[in-house]
């Protein structure tokens, strides 16, 4: 960890950060030069700190409601993997086990980062599910989601790619905070490479799906009719009025898969909520 | 593959997908290597990767506010697209069924991509670029993959970096729609250098693209994050495989 890159890379990200924290640039050269003398787990707050400074008082309603709908999504994902992993005898060991564990602890570090750009308005997770406690088989759809490893991957492969959608479905309201929708986008390439390793073990599983693609194939391609919903609309072949299969391919046009799966499809926050309600998202 | 060894075509025109390859095989070897060096360096450094200098290259501006982005997009999809489509008219030695499958997959989209931001900007629609992938051996299933995994990685960053200056909601979604396939991309070629090696699934987010995610390292704000570039620390790269040299004056 160095904390002078990371300064460096906030500016990089955001060429006023020093403006906004101008009035106590004073205090910053001081946390930056006891960075080097202090424990660094006293790094955390100061960061921290610093954060909710720059932005968490400035955060427009907006900004703050589509983060706090991220959070939601990442707190669940991030308690699925988790237990998971407690799980015995669920995720095989080897390279199942690795790109868990890799998507768990990304899932973890992208909870503390919006909690961290938050601030005091993030909400807590205790405010999920009962008590913080989720019900991972929503409500018997998938009861043997933590004693069956084809089906923990079919729900992790409708989480993720439904985490893809929601975030891309807020990227909109995000135009012209730098900030916040670089960070968005940043962390939903990162659920999209998570999608297509979850798609990828699948399709190495002796009961997976045959014909399942690290990229989504028209409408549900995952072999679960419980995901259904998840991928209305993936199906779609025109984008900003041009038709995708009218275009010129190698031979002939663009066929209907390859336009499907060029283009991940976005949702919106009222279609998200009604996909992950039953998991107790609130 | 010797046939199209001494093609020199548009990459963008969609009947040929031709691309100048002219390099006598030895420079190619010679080269061979060299490619993946230098798109492993982008890819893992978060510095400004130093600027090549090109040597008697056309200069060609990209252009300002979102056709600028759009050109900027369409030019790393003409890249991309270009090279899948050698991929697959000369495969690699040893090439497995489902590694043609994917490989071919991935070609498809890019020409989709590369399709759409075409007839998406028409008459604002940046000129043909014509790829010179000589730094690449495409025999060489390593070199090959390494590269792909090195367009793909760029690719996101690019998108990624470059999305907040958008002024247009439509082009933003459009954006978001494609940068997500590019990730999807990236991981699956990652997880096929891992296949049967002795870490398979180990880099499909790894630190080369991913900001590092361990949990005593929290006070890193971009935590879990993946990397994001401008066109100034893109474009260097891109230049290394194009016959013009693409600038972004009007552009971060």
């Amino acid at each position: 960890m160095n904390i002078f890159n990371i300064l460096e890379e906030i500016e990089k990200a955001d060429p006023d950060f020093r403006d906004r924290i101008n009035p106590r640039r004073a205090a910053i050269k001081n946390i930056t030069s006891f960075g080097s003398k202090v424990a660094v787990a006293a790094l955390p707050f100061a960061m921290g700190t610093i954060f909710q400074k720059a932005y968490g008082q400035t955060l427009p309603q907006s900004v703050t409601d589509i983060l706090n709908f991220a959070l939601k999504l990442e707190f669940l994902e991030s308690a699925f993997y988790t237990q998971g992993l407690a799980a015995k005898s669920l995720v095989p060991t080897g390279g199942d086990t690795t790109a868990i564990t890799t998507m768990s602890t990304q899932e973890k570090a992208h909870v503390v980062f919006l909690q961290t750009t938050l601030g005091s308005s993030a909400i807590l997770q205790t405010t999920q599910g009962t008590n913080g406690t989720y019900d991972f088989t929503a409500g018997g759809l998938f009861s043997t989601v933590f004693t069956n490893y084809d089906t923990f991957l079919a729900v992790a492969n409708g989480f993720e790619d439904t985490g893809v959608r929601a975030y891309k479905g807020q990227v909109p309201g995000l135009i012209g905070n730098q900030t916040v929708l670089t960070a968005a986008l940043s962390i939903h390439s990162v659920e999209a490479r998570h999608a297509a390793t979850i798609r990828q073990l699948r399709s190495l599983r002796p009961a997976g799906p045959a014909t399942i693609k690290p990229w989504i194939t028209g409408a549900n391609d995952t072999g679960n009719a419980n995901l259904f919903n998840n991928y209305v609309g993936e199906d779609n072949v025109i984008q900003d009025n041009i038709t995708i299969t009218s275009l010129n391919a190698l031979n002939g046009t663009v066929a209907v898969n390859a336009a499907t799966e060029a283009f991940d499809e976005p949702l919106t926050l009222a279609q998200v909520l009604s996909l992950v309600t039953p998991f107790g998202v609130k | 593959m010797e046939k199209t060894n001494t093609q020199t075509n548009h990459l963008n025109s969609d009947d040929s997908g031709g691309q100048k390859t002219g390099m006598e095989r030895r420079t190619f070897f010679k080269y061979a290597g060299a490619g993946a060096a230098i798109l492993g360096l982008v890819g893992s450094s978060c510095k400004k990767s130093a600027g090549n200098s090109p040597v008697n290259k056309n200069t060609v501006d990209l252009g300002s506010g979102d056709t600028g982005i759009l050109n900027y997009a369409y030019a790393l999809e003409q890249l991309e697209a270009a090279f899948y489509t050698q991929v697959i008219a000369a495969p690699y030695t040893g090439i497995t069924a489902a590694e043609t499958a994917i490989l071919t997959d991935i070609r498809d989209h890019e020409i989709a991509h590369r399709a759409f931001y075409k007839a998406a900007l028409g008459s604002g629609a940046l000129a043909a670029l014509v790829a010179d992938f000589s730094q690449i051996n495409f025999a060489d299933r390593t070199n090959v993959l390494d590269a792909a995994k090195g367009f793909e990685d760029l690719g996101v960053a690019a998108y990624n970096g470059i999305a907040y200056l958008i002024q247009d909601a439509v082009n933003l979604t459009i954006v978001a729609k494609i940068v997500s396939v590019e990730a999807r991309h990236s991981a699956a070629i990652r997880n096929i250098l891992t296949t049967g090696t002795a870490s398979p699934f180990s880099t499909f987010a790894d630190a080369t693209v991913i900001q590092p995610s361990a949990l005593n390292n929290v006070a890193n704000p971009y935590n879990g994050l993946e990397v994001s570039r401008l066109p100034s620390q893109v474009l260097p790269t891109v230049n290394q495989y194009i016959t013009v040299n693409l600038t972004a004056t009007k552009l971060p």
